[in-house]
């Protein structure tokens, strides 16, 4: 079955090669083998879809909570909305008017460059460490994967007497250069051992046509890329979007993300589910709809990444 | 220059970040083209083009940085006076922080160790079953979403309310606890039970990630083993054990030591769930709280370290095995 060897590799070790040639047969087969064998008690089943519902209702709960009237979800239980029906969308606009709106607003702002910027250093740097000789070259892309292991607590401080320093504290700036610093060790790592098992034949043939670097770059392996590349994006714009640790530490004021401002409301408005439990699905809306828009590549990049912490 | 650094109107902020991205497009640019002349240009400074501006970030954002909290964390509180090991002994020897470090035990050991059973049990329970995909979405959902959110979700579980004539609890878990008859409890306040119920909250996130990397790896056991051990009349329970387990340690290992690790520096949902009071603080959290509310950098720094201490051989031994697994292939 090569589709299921590949996955085992993508756990171990991460390739390209998910989308290569014997993928549909093996997708037939799996399908045919699944048919045959299917677990014959469906109780298994009913097992597992019960735990699977166990697992959504504290999530339910919330969600119902933020479309109940204020009054109500003071009174009872978020249960009870099954037997008095009766919503509004007034929290959101409560909480847009709090100012979780400009928050969203900072959180978009913040997350963009962070995942573009951090991709595209990790690319070139990938190549060059992929289809560069050069002296060195091993000792150093070990010296990035080692980087992997410092764990952000030990950079913030400095980090942040050094954004002081240059007066651009409290500003996007600090918030796009940690998460880009930060992000560059897995993804130069992910996207090397990707680009290392692009065909040497593709790249030889395009240098002996005479291409430099720059050329093979963007017209051969880029192109290939596009999956790997999609895997590693999910994966640094949720990390991004969700991060609560970096933006507490760097983005103030006017930058405020929505993690920091409703850990903030969490803290300053202890009780006030009328705007917590709103705020939060502000907060989850996006990373959600990207997660069941691009499960696929989500999936992939986590097989990939299972290294990082 | 003000114009960069005080976005304050959301028109402002969103073409500021078209600045930044295409000031980023420019320069990279530049670089680029300077160095795409085969002939003329050395390798060196080829490669200095590609791989010197992560290079020079990293050492910025990482190297630096780390060396520097490694100082610090031998200096006094405000980082004037050097004060040698004082601060790693207080760790290790101060009340409040002996339970920091207690807890963290407790999240590292427990929330690896069960979020693993769980993903491996369920994934072996929803192989091959109707409705394996919707069921492993849901469970897999948690993962997306932000230790923010994931923290309220589940102060909203634990939500109390005083036990009194005409109160009612909102909170679900008391609710429940009301209708079997039982007084409801203030879960998130009483020492050393509300650890575990913030333990439980790392466990829904992360039981996931672990089911779907070994679901996975479960799914690409060689058919003919299976077949084999059926052949033999081998039960389920046995094919779980003989079979499944052995066939996808690698997957295991991979899994455990990357659930350890996020556990270690685990620090978004104890901020939001308890704030890191009524001793639920672990060293991720205790790091914070003493460099920037208590402004206590020294110590703060030498919990930053230890940290970073403690992940070492966690990921040490997860290369080791996964070169191991290698070999074997």
């Amino acid at each position: 079955m090569s589709g299921q060897t590949d996955t085992s590799r993508v756990v171990t070790n991460p390739t390209g090669e998910i989308e290569s040639r014997p993928r549909k047969l093996s997708r037939a087969e799996k399908r045919a083998i699944a048919a045959k064998n299917r677990l014959s008690s469906p109780a298994a089943s009913v097992i597992a879809l019960l735990i699977a519902a166990l697992w959504t209702v504290p999530t339910l709960g919330l969600l119902i909570t933020s479309f109940r009237v204020e009054s109500d979800i003071q009174t009872d239980g978020w249960w009870n909305a099954f037997a008095r029906p009766l919503f509004t969308g007034y929290n959101y606009v409560s909480a847009l008017e709090t100012g979780l709106g400009d928050n969203f607003v900072n959180t978009l702002v913040i997350t963009i460059p962070a995942v573009v910027i951090p991709i595209t250093l990790a690319l070139l740097a990938a190549y060059a460490f992929a289809w560069i000789p050069f002296r060195g070259r091993e000792l150093l892309f070990v010296a990035v994967f080692a980087l992997q292991v410092v764990p952000l607590q030990v950079t913030l401080i400095p980090l942040l007497s050094l954004y002081v320093d240059l007066g651009i504290d409290g500003s996007f700036w600090t918030v796009w250069l940690s998460h880009t610093m930060f992000g560059l060790p897995l993804a130069i790592f992910l996207l090397h051992n990707f680009m290392k098992d692009v065909p040497a034949s593709l790249v030889e043939a395009a240098r002996m046509d005479g291409a430099g670097h720059v050329t093979v770059f963007f017209k051969v392996l880029l192109p290939l890329l596009v999956p790997a590349i999609a895997a590693f994006g999910v994966f640094q714009f949720l990390w991004v979007w969700n991060d609560l640790l970096i933006a507490l530490t760097f983005a103030g004021g006017d930058a405020t993300p929505l993690t920091s401002a409703i850990a903030d409301l969490a803290g300053t408005r202890n009780n006030a589910w009328y705007l917590l439990a709103p705020g939060a699905f502000l907060a989850m809306a996006v990373p959600l709809a990207v997660f069941l828009g691009l499960q696929r590549f989500f999936v992939r990049g986590l097989l990939a990444g299972s290294v990082k912490g | 220059m003000d114009w960069l650094l005080d976005a304050d109107s959301t028109a402002h902020k969103l073409a500021l970040m078209v600045v930044a991205v295409l000031a980023f497009v420019v320069v990279m640019g530049v670089i680029l083209f300077a160095v795409d002349k085969p002939k003329r240009v050395p390798t060196w400074l080829v490669v200095a083009g590609f791989v010197g501006p992560a290079l020079l970030l990293v050492t910025i954002g990482l190297v630096y940085p780390a060396l520097n909290t490694l100082w610090l964390s031998l200096k006094s509180p405000d980082g004037s006076s050097f004060v040698g090991l004082d601060n790693y002994q207080q760790v290790f020897t101060s009340d409040n922080l002996q339970l920091v470090l207690r807890n963290t035990v407790l999240w590292v050991v427990l929330v690896p160790l069960i979020s693993t059973a769980f993903g491996l049990i369920y994934a072996y329970l929803v192989d091959r079953t109707r409705f394996e995909s919707l069921a492993k979405a849901l469970i897999f959902l948690p993962m997306a979403i932000s230790g923010v959110a994931a923290g309220l979700i589940w102060r909203f579980v634990y939500e109390y309310r005083p036990d009194q004539p005409g109160i009612e609890q909102i909170g679900l878990l008391n609710q429940l606890l009301v209708w079997l008859g039982l007084e409801p409890y203030q879960f998130l306040l009483h020492q050393p039970w509300n650890t575990f119920f913030l333990i439980v909250v790392m466990i829904w996130i992360n039981a996931g990630f672990a089911m779907t990397v070994l679901s996975a790896s479960i799914k690409a056991i060689s058919d003919d083993i299976v077949e084999a051990a059926r052949l033999d009349g081998a039960s389920s329970f046995q094919m779980f054990r003989s079979v499944t387990v052995p066939s996808i340690r690698p997957a295991l290992v991979v899994v455990l030591t990357t659930v350890a690790i996020s556990t270690l520096k685990v620090f978004d949902i104890v901020y939001v769930m308890t704030g890191g009071q009524f001793g639920t603080s672990v060293v991720a959290s205790e790091f914070y709280s003493q460099s920037f509310r208590q402004f206590n950098q020294g110590l703060g720094a030498a919990l930053a370290v230890l940290l970073f201490v403690l992940v070492i051989p966690i990921i040490v031994y997860n290369v080791r095995q996964m070169r191991l697994a290698e070999e074997v292939r």
